[in-house]
């Protein structure tokens, strides 16, 4: 057993468990498992177990703490033959206000069935069930779909056609949130399902609840097809499921359209390609046309996968069309959206259908006024480089890279020079020095912390492309340059170049061209940058020569350990301590 | 029950300070009312930022809860005071035992919880040095408010109106200019799915002043205008509705045409008929009721106090002009209520033309409650001597009976309506 002071720390975790100030308790909640290791299983089950049954009347945020704990505790009763006792705990959590509390009591109980054998799961989790469908309230309803599909493969036949008839129950519930719940849950009772109930049960529930009033209860359906789809047989998905994918497509309700075009490749997949190229690329093409700005980016997110269940003449006549008229809509979400996906298009069309049909479009994308488009299409580049070479977009490609640089918001800046390096290696060694570094090297002195950091991490990362002799002659000079800056920050960069650089230049180069460098600013009159050297310092001893780090850092860190700031003195003792002994 | 016949109606019960007292307190002012969906709980605000809930019990109210909602706060960039004053109260469905309500002040929504609480005594266990649980034991039970979410940061120009959606999860909150859709449990995220504010705001000509869901549909809404102008929207057409599906207006009578005409016409309150198949709206002078099917006219248009009309001139000057009367349905549509000055406020019996006139009077509650037909109505009104600082602003119609709640200065009148012989 656990040793006094153990002892102490337990009990207050314990007492904690009622403290005045909920954030303690909620914390203390958090901590269930370490109590009941201390406890031990019998008083695990005989006593934490009631102790907390009169918990259940607190705050939300302590409730869903202990709705995830209980799961936890599975551990600690001594044994998988004592898991029922923990759904005692959670059968009122189950009914809790808030979603998040039964959502977590769900996992639980979810966690708890995992362990349970079909004689527990019978005697204990299905009478749990009988209470949630019977109580006074419809909360606890909410967590009654997402468990029958938990249990439903481990109990008698009996049991299950009772089961069955819950579900029936609670999808025609006069509130809608039940009946919401139901459909959500649906296709997850899809995959446990026998097959020969799917037609009596099953697409009668997709039928009442493709046509509910409530949005949001219809729009779960699409789940639901695509569940059933990977269930039944081709013919029988043509004639049962399709009518019913169609129609959600075409709702009136445009959230319904938007959760169809979300997913209208796995919609679409189990219909096979001679349907999907009668009834569902008319659909699409609807969709992507849609009055609605939301259902068309859906729709615009799905081409490339959609386009894999084409051939490639549907693909140019019918598709196409319409995507280059997204090109010019006037959301500039759906542009986006559009960007971030059709670039996927070129390795289905091959190297000459896509400069026929695409190359236009990817060069408007390119460029397009709003910058979420132009950093899209940018993002999605090796796509195109492996099918057509990215040359061909390059002289688009460089106002792009430009404009995206100076972009006012210093996020969409710091988002374009993550693109770098990579744009580098495709587009090579002489067009990078050409257009590029002037770019790389403005980025050094941006007023923003952040891209000046990530511009330094940016040149290493060239480094690693083009190798070191291409740095020593083109870049580093003008880097170093600014260590003689008369503004701080910008000889704080140097520093930031400098350790970013160690890693990648080689001892040699850290001894003659970093460390001096770096050394120059051990007596600067600004103590940030002082310190900034010890840690300079710390991260070169990682890759320079040992005789150079005890030669020359240690003697320099020495120096900072007497500074009169004591910022500067903390770093420089960390860094001596990252010596190791062999360099020391 | 309702009755067939218009009911007697007789003075019921009336709270708050029952003394005359010359100066009221500002804080006291009664400023929303809203009876739950089954009518067992009142919830009445003030301009203090409290929240009062009674409890039926049989005929008569008792009290239940009171709570302070808000508090009054200063938007430090803009240098200016949001007032912790209650502008509307809507009930949620029950889910349970407790009881949640939104109150909302000028700028933030809040959710509430009610419910009844165990007072615990815990004890903590002495020190054995063997591990054991504290006891706890009740010691009485009462009833708790206790903040849930908290909306807030949404708006930047005052809010009008709360309206809670049929889907039991949604509702919208609308300003002057937005109207925003919110889901109960996140508070940290809202969508706007009205905007009317315009490019140029020297342009601004027109602003929102309430707002409702639909009591049915759950993708219907609709909005009032101060141009008198009240539009359904459909969510399912789009996400942002600025597009409406049904607009009702009543062309101005150029006979009646001034200088006030367009103040008049602004809308001060709107609301759904119980079925959803009417819209009730007050603008200064009238009552109308459209239904839902007819745009071109209203099926019914009630002049509250014509012979006020006379006096627009004054009442522009003194800001009268600018007050805001709400008005209700009875449950079956049968009836509606507003109010007026002089404390005086009316039931309009629409479909046969009677009117019973009530003046909430502190001084003579049960008295001053006349039914008549509509064309004698208002007889014995002088808009010489009538006081214009006492209004009946808020009120509220139970769901289920012919009982009405009145917010009178710092009283809360409830006048009940009995079968008729």
């Amino acid at each position: 057993m656990a040793e006094q002071g153990d002892t102490k720390v337990v009990q207050r975790i314990i007492n904690e468990l009622k403290h005045d100030d909920c954030q303690v308790r909620t914390l203390a909640m958090g901590q269930l498992t370490t109590i009941a290791a201390a406890l031990g299983p019998e008083r695990t089950k005989d006593e934490l177990l009631s102790f907390l049954k009169d918990c259940v009347d607190d705050e939300d945020e302590v409730l869903e703490v202990l709705a995830s704990q209980v799961g936890c505790l599975l551990e600690f009763i001594g044994g998988n033959e004592h898991a029922q006792i923990l759904l005692i705990n959670l059968e009122s959590l189950l009914g809790a206000e808030q979603s998040k509390v039964r959502e977590k009591a769900v996992e639980s109980c979810k966690q708890i069935a995992l362990v349970m054998t079909p004689e527990q799961i019978q005697e204990y989790f299905y009478p749990l069930l009988v209470r949630l469908n019977e109580a006074t309230w419809y909360t606890p309803q909410l967590s009654l779909s997402a468990l029958i599909s938990t249990i439903y493969p481990h109990i008698s036949d009996d049991k299950k056609s009772e089961l069955r008839a819950f579900y029936n129950a609670i999808s025609a519930s006069p509130t809608p949130l039940v009946r919401r719940a139901a459909s959500a849950n649906l296709g997850s009772f899809v995959r446990v399902i026998e097959d020969e109930y799917i037609v009596s049960d099953i697409f009668p529930l997709l039928k009442s609840t493709a046509a509910d009033d409530q949005d949001y209860v219809r729009f779960m359906a699409v789940e639901t097809c695509i569940a059933l789809c990977s269930k039944v047989s081709q013919e029988v998905a043509i004639e049962q499921i399709l009518p019913f994918a169609k129609k959600l497509a075409t709702d009136s309700a445009w959230r319904v359209r938007y959760m169809a075009a979300n997913h209208f490749c796995d919609l679409s997949k189990g219909f096979g390609e001679a349907t999907v190229q009668a009834e569902m690329v008319d659909i699409f093409v609807e969709l992507l046309q849609d009055r609605e700005g939301e259902v068309r980016s859906a729709a615009a997110s799905q081409i490339t996968a959609f386009c894999q269940l084409l051939s490639e003449d549907i693909i140019i006549n019918t598709i196409l069309p319409p995507i280059s008229e997204l090109a010019n809509d006037k959301d500039e979400h759906v542009r986006a959206s559009l960007a971030g996906d059709v670039m996927g298009l070129a390795p289905l069309l091959g190297k000459t259908k896509t400069l026929e049909n695409l190359l236009d479009l990817f060069l408007k994308l390119l460029r397009d006024e709003f910058y979420e488009v132009r950093l899209s299409v940018i993002s999605k580049l090796n796509g195109i480089n492996q099918v057509v070479g990215i040359e061909l977009l390059s002289d688009s490609l460089l106002p792009a890279i430009t404009q995206l640089a100076e972009e006012k918001q210093w996020r969409v800046r710091l988002a374009i020079i993550n693109f770098i390096p990579l744009l580098a290696k495709q587009l090579g060694v002489e067009f990078f020095d050409d257009k590029l570094s002037t770019l790389c090297l403005n980025w050094l002195v941006d007023s923003v912390h952040s891209i000046r950091e990530a511009a330094c991490k940016n040149i290493k990362e060239l480094i690693e492309v083009f190798g070191v002799d291409w740095a020593k002659t083109s870049i580093m000079p003008k880097v170093l340059e600014f260590c003689d800056h008369p503004n701080y920050l910008f000889r704080g960069t140097t520093l930031l170049s400098a350790s970013a650089l160690s890693s990648v230049v080689g001892p040699e180069m850290i001894d003659s061209t970093l460390l001096p460098l770096v050394l120059r600013m051990v007596d600067d009159a600004v103590p940030n940058i002082r310190f900034k050297v010890a840690k300079t310092l710390q991260v070169m001893v990682k890759f320079a020569d040992p005789a150079v780090t005890k030669n020359r850092i240690r003697p320099a860190l020495e120096t900072l350990l007497t500074d009169s700031d004591k910022d500067v003195r903390y770093y420089a003792q960390n860094a001596i301590k990252a010596i190791p002994p062999q360099a020391s | 029950r309702m009755a067939a016949l218009a009911p007697n109606w007789r003075f019921s019960q009336l709270f708050g300070e029952k003394d005359s007292i010359e100066e009221v307190s500002e804080v006291d002012i009664v400023s929303a009312i809203e009876f739950d969906e089954t009518g067992d709980f009142l919830a009445v605000g003030d301009r203090g930022g409290r929240v009062v809930v009674f409890e039926q019990d049989a005929s008569d109210y008792k009290f239940y809860a009171e709570f302070q909602s808000h508090e009054p706060e200063f938007d430090y960039l803009k240098s200016l005071e949001i007032e912790e004053k209650i502008n509307k109260i809507k009930w949620c469905k029950r889910t349970n035992d407790s009881h949640f309500l939104l109150t909302t002040n000028d700028k933030t929504i809040k959710l509430w919880k009610l419910n009844k609480k165990n007072i615990k005594q815990v004890s903590t266990p002495e020190d054995t040095g063997r591990l054991c649980f504290p006891s706890v034991t009740t010691t009485e039970s009462t009833i708790v408010a206790s903040s849930k979410k908290v909306f807030a940061n949404a708006h930047a120009y005052h809010i009008n109106s709360i309206s809670l959606n049929s889907d039991g999860e949604t509702y919208i909150s609308a300003d002057d200019l937005r109207i925003n859709l919110w889901n109960v449990e996140i508070s940290e995220q809202s969508f706007n799915i009205v905007d009317i504010k315009p490019e140029n705001m020297e342009e601004l000509s027109e602003v929102i002043t309430s707002a409702s869901f639909h009591p049915n549909h759950c993708n219907l809404f609709m909005y009032s205008s101060s141009k008198g102008s009240i539009k359904l929207n459909d969510t399912r057409q789009n996400a942002l509705c600025d597009q409406y599906s049904k607009y009702f207006e009543e062309p101005e009578d150029p006979s009646t045409k001034s200088f006030f005409s367009e103040i008049i016409s602004s809308i001060s309150d709107c609301q759904f008929s119980g079925d959803g198949r009417y819209i009730l709206s007050r603008d200064y002078l009238t009552l109308k009721i459209w239904d839902i099917n007819m745009e071109r006219e209203p099926v019914k248009t009630i002049k509250i106090h014509e012979h006020l009309r006379s006096k627009l001139c004054d009442l522009y000057e003194s800001d009268f002009i600018f007050d805001k009367f709400e008005c209700h349905l009875s449950a079956d549509g049968s009836k509606v209520i507003t109010g007026s000055y002089h404390n005086v406020f009316y039931c309009y019996d629409w479909q046969n033309d009677i009117v019973t006139t009530f003046e909430a009077n502190k001084n003579y509650p049960t008295n001053k409650i006349k039914t008549i037909p509509f064309a004698q109505r208002n007889k014995d009104l002088n808009p010489e001597t009538m006081d214009f600082n006492k209004k009946c602003l808020h009120m509220s119609y139970h769901p289920k009976q012919d009982l009405v709640a009145v917010g009178a200065s710092n009283n809360l009148f409830l006048y009940e309506g009995i079968e008729a012989e």
